[in-house]
């Protein structure tokens, strides 16, 4: 057997192991998906997103969880998203070559892959406790303290992606260091950027521990931020656990609602990332 | 030695009796004047002693093998090199006298009377009217009418008006290599700096637009005081009046344009420009 007929066979070897190997992945990615859009899209009636959740045994909707879910996660993104932009700027921007920087990264790397039930009873620690009720702030606080590390992460790595070109030609002109930053900096890294908020945004939206011991549950509807708050995960939790068939059914329909928003997000993320005004 | 004589006639027609005696008072003024100066890239030194004028409204070439130093001494002058720690420079350059490498200078002041082009064309992502008015709007607060006015001026004079007049609000990233380069100097030129430095300004630039660049420098200096670093032999004859020789940190010779590419001092300026090495 000759040299070339060896590479072809090694060439189809491992093309067929990396087809199946994706193939692999994919087919539980598209049993979930099949799952929840067979026993979810019955539960996406109008009742969902204009009623509270129900006792056991009576009609109802999601109302209150998905207001509570959109306000958490909003509050938190508002958080999280300046205080990682703003870190994550420090890194790339101003600690280049820094010991503290590194120390920075390495720290923002193990919060980022921390699971989130730490985040969760850290939350619970410092804000439940002291408040002495669970309430919608906890809920929002520790949702925002898993937007940071994304965030900081996206954001210097972005930026690490601008040529230093771009930083000089700047500077040369006599631009101070701040403008060069906001000016071109974030103007070169800004698709990148949010799309990294949005991954965050996707991430948080489905978060279950964090906020089962920050913001609970609430059977009722609630704008209080002080009071625990109804939310999609948590209320998912807890009906899908439940032996009550039209609880299970909501479940089903909060499931896919939730899979849906965050597919859409990461397809505006991607859409964002490869649209620009400034390209050719 | 045929071959040498060759070599410099395609450069430049070699005056048939160049004067020999230089009178001082026909000398330009000197804009900008480099003493004793020494760099490091940490503990490397990469310039050792280097001792140049720059004459005022003529242009400066720095010419050698890579790694000589020359695009290291044109970031000396407008300290572009400070945004990277570990990098120094000690010495002096006087502009006006004045010592730019003093400790406690404005750098941003600086950098706005001493622009810069570089190598790589570097349109920033907005757009064209923006790119250019981007410097003006550090240090001038202008009327729309006003920036404007600017801003058309310095792109005539980068011969880059009529090509973009149409599209200014577009972005400058959609502009061809030559364009996007004649933007940058555009750039430069609109603060109105004292002295230009042009980092290998035509290397990534076809010829037709390097040509473009070429006539531009010599419009601009009757403006302008220009260094510029090349590695382009040609380039370096046909368009500065003075030209710096440099090798491995040390600067070898110093002459005008004409004298350096027709009787160099120094072998080794010869056997660099006519190709024996480098």
């Amino acid at each position: 057997m000759n040299i070339y007929t060896r590479r072809r066979i090694a060439n189809s070897v491992v093309m067929t192991l990396s087809v199946a190997a994706t193939a692999f992945g994919l087919l539980w990615l598209v049993l979930v998906l099949w799952t929840l859009l067979e026993n979810g899209v019955a539960a996406i009636t109008p009742a969902l997103f204009s009623q509270m959740t129900p006792p056991p045994g009576s009609a109802g909707g999601l109302l209150n969880a998905i207001f509570g879910s959109v306000v958490m996660t909003l509050i938190a993104t508002l958080i999280g998203t300046p205080t990682g932009i703003l870190a994550g700027t420090f890194l790339a921007e101003y600690s280049r070559g820094s010991r503290f920087g590194e120390v920075v990264r390495f720290i923002n790397d193990i919060l980022l892959s921390a699971p989130s039930i730490i985040v969760g009873l850290f939350v619970y620690e410092i804000v439940v406790v002291p408040m002495g009720h669970f309430s919608a702030w906890a809920g929002a606080v520790a949702l925002a303290i898993i937007v940071i590390p994304v965030v900081v992460r996206t954001t210097e790595d972005m930026l690490n992606l601008v040529p230093n070109a771009l930083r000089e030609a700047a500077s040369a002109l006599g631009s101070p260091k701040w403008k060069v930053i906001v000016m071109v900096s974030y103007r070169a890294a800004i698709q990148g950027m949010v799309t990294g908020i949005m991954l965050a945004v996707a991430r948080i939206a489905g978060e279950t521990a964090p906020l089962l011991f920050t913001a609970l549950n609430n059977q009722f509807w609630s704008t209080d931020l002080n009071a625990p708050m109804a939310n999609l995960p948590v209320v998912i939790f807890q009906f899908a656990m439940s032996p009550y068939a039209d609880w299970q059914t909501l479940a089903w329909g909060g499931a896919l609602l939730i899979t849906l928003t965050v597919l859409f997000l990461n397809i505006g993320a991607r859409a964002l990332a490869s649209w620009s005004t400034f390209k050719q | 030695m045929s071959q040498t004589q060759t070599a410099v006639r395609l450069v430049m027609p070699i005056a048939p009796s160049a004067p020999d005696v230089r009178d001082p008072k026909s000398m330009p003024k000197q804009k900008a004047v480099i003493r004793n100066v020494d760099f490091f890239y940490d503990r490397f030194q990469a310039l050792k002693n280097i001792n140049l004028p720059l004459h005022d409204k003529r242009v400066t070439a720095f010419i050698g093998p890579s790694g000589c130093g020359k695009s290291t001494l044109l970031r000396i002058l407008n300290r572009i090199y400070e945004l990277y720690p570990g990098q120094r420079a000690t010495g002096e350059v006087l502009v006006d006298g004045e010592n730019i490498l003093a400790p406690g200078l404005d750098l941003n002041l600086l950098r706005a009377r001493i622009g810069m082009v570089f190598q790589r064309p570097t349109p920033f992502p907005m757009s064209i009217h923006d790119n250019i008015a981007f410097g003006i709007r550090l240090y001038e607060r202008l009327p729309r009418s006003e920036l404007d006015d600017r801003v058309e001026s310095a792109l005539r004079r980068a011969a880059l008006w009529d090509e973009v007049k149409d599209k200014l609000r577009q972005s400058g990233l959609g502009l061809s290599g030559g364009q996007q380069q004649r933007l940058c100097i555009a750039r430069a030129v609109a603060v109105q700096p004292e002295i230009l430095l042009l980092d290998e300004p035509a290397s990534a630039l076809d010829p037709l637009s390097t040509q473009r660049i070429e006539e531009l420098i010599a419009e601009l200096k009757a403006d302008y005081t220009i260094a510029i670093v090349t590695h382009n032999m040609q380039q370096a004859a046909r368009s500065s009046d003075y030209t710096a020789f440099m090798y491995l940190g040390e600067l070898i010779e110093f002459d005008e344009t004409e004298r350096i590419f027709t009787h160099p001092k120094e072998k080794h300026t010869e056997d660099y420009i006519t190709g024996r090495f480098g």
